[in-house]
């Protein structure tokens, strides 16, 4: 069963959010953030190129251009395979454990999972961002020394930074999942 | 047939949602024949770990005979958990019947029964329990979710931190371990049931991910077989050099100094015994030592390649001979530059006026100190190509032996600017002490030794007259003194930081594990950081079936874990204590060696 609406993050900006409910302990969210403006691009490296052509009037050394062009394409790479993530995941599956996908622009993903014996609970939690006090979503994971205690807490969503309506649809759902997971635990 | 699981947890309907089951499929045997599931059963992650499929004909005495071997080789509690049913074509009903009365020869708690229609993608499962519910209401039939995993990719790869599973009894829980962790360890401790191929003529036949063939590598087995002579011989003769360089000619005080300042003494050192705990006939005994001893094999070869590269480099063209003819005259040069600054030291520096005595005579001294040691370089002249011909030659021992002999030729060249910033720095500490005794004095006060304090005291009037002149003297020197004292510590800690940037270089090969890099670049799922899953096509009403696979390591992580230790020549100083040390004159010395710590 699959579900698009599209929410905002804390700057404005558009962000979709794609729900995906494989069964009563399966469940996908993911959130979608706005790709590489083309304005964005051309503004930087006309800035660039601008400044280097600035540089070689001053210097009459045509390194420097070409040394502009290859910044340029190193940097756009760059940052599209390390910086700008395009779409991030959240997978929860009872009884297996929660999982965290974030994709990258040029196509590289990176995940992480965590057990559900780790999980101790899903929050939203409020937090300084820069000027501002924002929410976001966090899982608390257990201490595996002190029964009641919080090792860590992972912020999930940390790049795409949707708001609070968006961040309570996927609260609500994942406390669901793990109801569920606390109940089936409990029978024998 | 086995009929699809029914619908638990549909609105309205009152019954307890049933315990989810995770089946742990291996994907070669997906396509397998229909037959019997053996694997392994963990209570507590209620999960199933399927290690391979039997296939018909079999003697069910043969298949119990063959799990009680296994389980005794491998301490894993295998069993058979249930029946697997590949409908190839559409009239098998007899086989259903067949199989279902396979769960009363082979009882097993729960029972499950995987089946898989002809070109469907979507499989049944069913899992029972026998025994009466404990609490009324739970339903005799569980959920069930398929985890399909490459079993040849989870046996190879090993998880990071290692989780210690404590060795347990046949059939025993494994306590409180994570959950993938047990599904690693099952696969990985479960060779013996792996060994058989289709080939063999064995009593029960088997599908497993070596059943189309066992993988071998005659190159492997050349290398195991071999590398046994090959251990003892090299361990041999590595004992006789350690032996060797042990003995009491070189523990005498002259020869002992020399050995514990140069850094090629060290770095060969270091080499000795990495190479003694390679070649060491002791197998070893987990997966981080044998890393550990590929990391130092490959780190060494590629030492001794770029050493051998840049001996023949240096030997062709007469190299060595250019470079010896260019030593002198830089030597020289450097020499002559220094005494244009101690000229200009004399004159009036920067338009600062100097103390015009205390100038000439430090200048002098420092003078006549450069003029010996121009007149020690010329004398060595005629000898310095011969010698740089056979230290080349100890290039063939690794680039990183090459680069510290460097750094000691470097150091060994401006020894004359080590004395001379420790003339400046000895000179500028007394008088700093010395002002910062007789400034106590001024002001009537005194440093108490035994109470480690500054106490207030009464002097006489001549001790007082004399403290205050000597104080004023001592004071419109510092300028001169201090001016000495900056210059040649730029100095000392220019030729320090090109020292150090050597050493950096030598550092890295020394530590950067290669074969863990290369291992993670090549094979990625062999060094696993955790899984990741992926839901795979799915239909309402049938088992919820994932991917799991390996998440490789990321590649810090790989250098953090395996980084090889170095050889300890760290400075041990933070930038705090360094600046303090600067400020009052006190000398740095920039390396700790090992063998400073026994002084």
């Amino acid at each position: 069963m699959e579900d698009e609406q599209s929410f905002s993050d804390i700057c404005g900006g558009r962000l979709a959010l794609q729900r995906r409910y494989y069964s009563p302990s399966c469940r996908e969210f993911c959130i979608s953030c706005p790709r590489l403006s083309l304005r964005s691009l051309t503004a930087v490296t006309c800035t660039v190129w601008l400044a280097a052509y600035g540089l070689f009037t001053l210097c009459e050394n045509s390194i420097i251009l070409s040394a502009a062009i290859f910044i340029t394409l190193l940097g756009l790479l760059g940052y599209l395979h390390f910086v700008k993530i395009d779409q991030e995941t959240l997978l929860i599956i009872d009884s297996l454990g929660i999982q965290m996908t974030s994709s990258y622009a040029s196509g590289k993903e990176s995940t992480t999972f965590i057990e559900m014996g780790k999980v101790k609970d899903v929050i939203i939690n409020e937090g300084i961002y820069m000027q501002k006090v924002i929410y976001y979503l966090c899982i608390l994971l257990k201490d595996p020394v002190e029964p009641h205690g919080i090792s860590q807490v992972v912020p999930v969503f940390q790049s795409a930074k949707p708001r609070l309506d968006c961040l309570i649809e996927v609260y609500r759902s994942c406390q669901e999942v793990l109801a569920h997971q606390e109940a089936t635990s409990a029978s024998p | 047939m086995p009929t699809p699981p029914p619908e638990s947890a549909a609105p309205g309907n009152s019954r307890v949602p049933g315990m989810v089951l995770k089946a742990f499929f291996p994907t070669c045997c997906a396509s397998a024949d229909s037959g019997l599931l053996v694997g392994r059963w963990v209570p507590e992650q209620t999960s199933a770990v399927v290690l391979a499929v039997v296939h018909f004909p079999f003697i069910p005495i043969q298949v119990k005979e063959l799990l009680a071997r296994v389980q005794q080789a491998s301490q894993v509690g295998v069993a058979v958990l249930g029946t697997w049913c590949h409908r190839r074509q559409d009239a098998e009903e007899s086989l259903g019947h067949f199989l279902e009365g396979l769960g009363a020869i082979f009882s097993h708690e729960p029972w499950l029964q995987l089946c898989r229609e002809r070109g469907s993608k979507f499989w049944s499962c069913k899992a029972t329990r026998r025994q009466a519910p404990t609490c009324p209401g739970a339903p005799g039939e569980d959920q069930v979710m398929l985890v399909f995993y490459d079993q040849r990719k989870v046996l190879l790869s090993q998880l990071h931190p290692p989780v210690a599973l404590p060795d347990h009894q046949a059939g025993d829980a494994v306590a409180g371990a994570g959950g993938l962790a047990a599904v690693f360890d099952t696969v990985a401790r479960s060779e013996e049931l792996f060994r058989s191929d289709r080939f063999d003529e064995g009593p029960v036949r088997l599908s497993h991910w070596q059943s189309e063939g066992v993988e071998a590598s005659i190159l492997a087995e050349l290398a195991k077989r071999a590398s046994g002579p090959i251990c003892l011989l090299l361990g041999g003769l590595l004992s006789l050099v350690s032996a060797a360089s042990a003995c009491r000619v070189f523990q005498l005080w002259p020869l002992s100094f020399i050995w514990s300042k140069l850094s090629t003494c060290e770095q060969l050192r270091h080499r000795l015994e990495q190479l003694t705990f390679v070649f060491s006939t002791q197998k070893a005994e987990n997966p981080t030592q044998l890393m550990r001893k590929a990391n130092v094999l490959v780190s060494v070869f590629l030492d001794v390649a770029l050493g051998l590269a840049l001996l023949s480099w240096l030997h062709g063209k007469d190299r060595i001979g250019h470079l010896a003819e260019a030593l002198v005259p830089v030597a020289d040069h450097v020499a002559e530059e220094l005494q244009h600054l101690l000229q200009w030291l004399m004159g009036a520096p920067a338009g600062l006026k100097m103390n015009r005595a205390l100038d000439q005579v430090l200048g002098r001294f420092f003078l006549y100190h450069l003029h010996l040691w121009i007149s020690y370089i010329h004398l060595m002249s005629p000898f310095i190509e011969r010698i740089l011909w056979h230290v080349g030659l100890s290039a063939c021992l690794g680039l990183t032996v090459s680069l510290s002999i460097l750094s000691d030729i470097i150091a060994l060249l401006t020894f004359h600017i080590y004395c001379f910033y420790v003339y400046g720095a000895r000179l500028y500490c007394l008088k700093i002490c010395g002002l910062s005794s007789l400034w106590r004095l001024f002001r009537g006060k005194k440093w108490n030794v035994l109470r480690q304090r500054v106490d207030s005291c009464s002097y006489d009037l001549d001790q007082l007259f004399i403290g205050t002149l000597l104080f004023t003297i001592l004071l419109f020197l510092l300028p001169t003194t201090a001016l000495y004292y900056l210059v040649f510590t730029l100095l000392r800690l220019l030729v320090v930081a090109v020292q150090g940037l050597i050493h950096v270089l030598v550092d890295l090969i020394n530590s950067l594990p290669l074969y863990s890099l290369g291992l993670r670049l090549c094979r990625p799922y062999r060094l696993a950081a955790g899984v990741k899953f992926r839901v795979l096509e799915h239909e309402a009403d049938r088992p919820l079936r994932l991917l799991m696979q390996i998440n490789p390591l990321p590649f810090s992580h790989v250098i953090r874990t395996y980084r090889l230790p170095s050889c300890g020549c760290h400075p041990t100083h933070s930038w705090g204590s360094l600046c303090r040390k600067l400020f009052f004159g006190e000398l740095i010395y920039p390396w700790r060696q090992k063998g400073d710590k026994r002084d």
